[in-house]
């Protein structure tokens, strides 16, 4: 098993799907919410994914296929 | 020594020792390092700091580091220079520029790098390693050299060729990596995860981001142990920014300086402006975007401290600002023809930023102003080169350079005399 610490950050489209319900079923992932800050506008939720690897990467891919903005949780790790 | 007590979650306020560690466990926020302000108080005094060596490493005891094992490139203590000129142009009376082109390997990463790599020491890390597009890069290979172990440099594949030879001149392993920027971002988070590395950004962030504060320690005893009333920072991941007011908060703190009123604003490229978009439109909510700017050092899509440097701001009484890519090379020449320093796009875009404060009547005309120059120009030619005046090319002859001279339509100056 592997976990896996992510940001959502989600489009105003996509605030009323259930998105994490469906990556936890589809993907077989425990999802563990930590921190969020979601309004009827806009939203992001930073947690923790638990799983098979693999399963893992499809799941992100899955959501970020979807619309949904993913990044780790410190930010961008990329500087000038 | 170092006064550092714990790391403590920005978020929820739980405490950890001090260890190699960014991510509070429990809530994900991140960490930052307190101190012993009480002994530091006692230990710390104006006299103690003047008579420190001529770098960063003069204010050692408000660090999280040991010094006395410290990486040193002779990082800090950069000019403050007053800015008769530029101030005239932009219509302040009391401008100066901090200057840290001076750096080693010239942009203020020698500060953060300089106690990152010292902490890595600490920490028993024989690798030190950061994701970069310039600066961060070539500052994490010369301490790595200095300190005499390995460092992983990563890249994004299409970086330009010229940005690579000031990293892997120190004999850095430089990989570029293949992909869009969130690939690298995300690639680089799993490698931190994976191997043994005091990864400058990542787990060893809060030492890291504790070297910024040196550019306030710096600033107010250069202006003779006084706050400034208004700051003009750059902007990326927005951590300079709060590293500034915890710097000059912390000088208070400890008796240092009698009063911190000193507004701090920041300024973005409008190609990479979260955090400014953010302050335009009332809410602490940063929407990650991507970034489309000639002033690479700051596209930082994702700031980190986003949410945090708009807090600073706000409480500072200052403001943010955007500029676009013709106003940054306009700041640049600007702050090269009138004050002979000659700064990358981030400067640009400080001055750029500065520029319109004081239109706006943000930044008052006879405050006391500091603007942060965090790199040297000579990394970033390609975003002037086109932009400035062509050499005359002329012929061995005196008759030669008149000619041209006066096909460019001016008079040839000089005269001697008394000024």
């Amino acid at each position: 098993m592997a976990k896996q610490r992510v940001k959502f950050t989600f489009p105003q489209e996509l605030i009323k799907e259930p998105v994490i319900h469906e990556l936890g079923k589809s993907f077989n992932l425990i999802t563990n919410i930590r921190r969020a800050d979601v309004t009827e506008d806009r939203g992001w939720v930073i947690l923790e994914l638990e799983g098979e690897l693999d399963e893992i990467e499809r799941g992100v891919q899955w959501v970020a296929s979807k619309g949904v903005r993913v990044d780790p949780v410190q930010g961008d790790v990329v500087e000038g | 020594m170092s006064y550092a007590k714990a790391l403590h979650c920005r978020e929820c306020g739980r405490e950890y020792p001090l260890q190699p560690s960014h991510v509070c466990e429990f809530c994900f926020g991140p960490l930052e390092v307190t101190y012993d302000y009480d002994a530091q108080r006692k230990a710390v005094s104006r006299r103690s700091i003047e008579s420190g060596p001529l770098s960063l490493w003069r204010y050692r005891d408000l660090l999280p580091c040991d010094a006395d094992r410290a990486v040193d490139l002779n990082a800090g203590f950069t000019p403050l220079l007053r800015a008769r000129n530029l101030g005239e142009a932009l219509g302040l009376s009391q401008l100066y520029i901090k200057n840290d082109c001076t750096n080693p390997t010239w942009s203020f990463k020698d500060r953060v790098v300089a106690v990152a790599s010292t902490k890595a020491l600490e920490f028993g890390f024989d690798t030190l390693a950061c994701a970069s597009t310039g600066n961060l890069a070539n500052s994490v290979a010369a301490h790595a050299s200095r300190a005499g172990i390995k460092a992983y440099v990563f890249v994004p594949s299409n970086l330009e060729s010229g940005k690579l030879v000031g990293s892997a001149v120190y004999g850095a392993t430089l990989v570029a990596v293949d992909g869009a920027y969130d690939d690298v971002n995300r690639l680089c988070s799993e490698l931190a995860d994976k191997y043994p590395w005091a990864f400058v950004n990542i787990n060893v962030r809060p030492y890291y981001a504790e070297g910024s504060k040196t550019l306030a320690y710096e600033v107010a005893e250069q202006l003779g142990w006084r706050a400034p009333d208004h700051c003009i920072v750059p902007m990326a991941s927005g951590s300079l920014l709060t590293k500034i007011g915890k710097g000059l908060d912390e000088m208070a703190k400890l008796w240092l300086l009698d009063s911190v009123q000193t507004k701090i604003s920041g300024a973005q490229a409008l190609g990479c402006s979260p955090i400014v978009t953010a302050w335009q439109a009332g809410t602490l909510n940063i929407r990650p975007v991507k970034p489309n700017t000639i002033a690479k050092s700051l596209a930082i899509g994702n700031p980190a401290d986003g949410y945090y440097a708009l807090k600073v701001i706000g409480d500072s009484g200052g403001s943010a600002v955007a500029s676009d890519d013709d106003e940054i090379v306009d700041g640049i020449k600007l702050l090269a023809e009138s004050e002979g320093i000659f700064a990358e796009t981030a400067g640009g875009v400080v001055i750029a930023g500065l520029k319109r404060l004081v239109e706006s009547g943000r930044v008052d005309r006879d405050e006391l102003v500091v603007a942060f120059i965090t790199g040297a120009g000579l990394k970033t030619q390609e975003a002037v080169v086109d932009k400035i005046n062509k050499a005359l090319h002329i012929a061995p002859t005196v008759a030669s350079f008149e000619e041209a001279i006066a096909q460019r339509g001016g008079a040839i100056a000089g005269n001697q005399g008394t000024r």
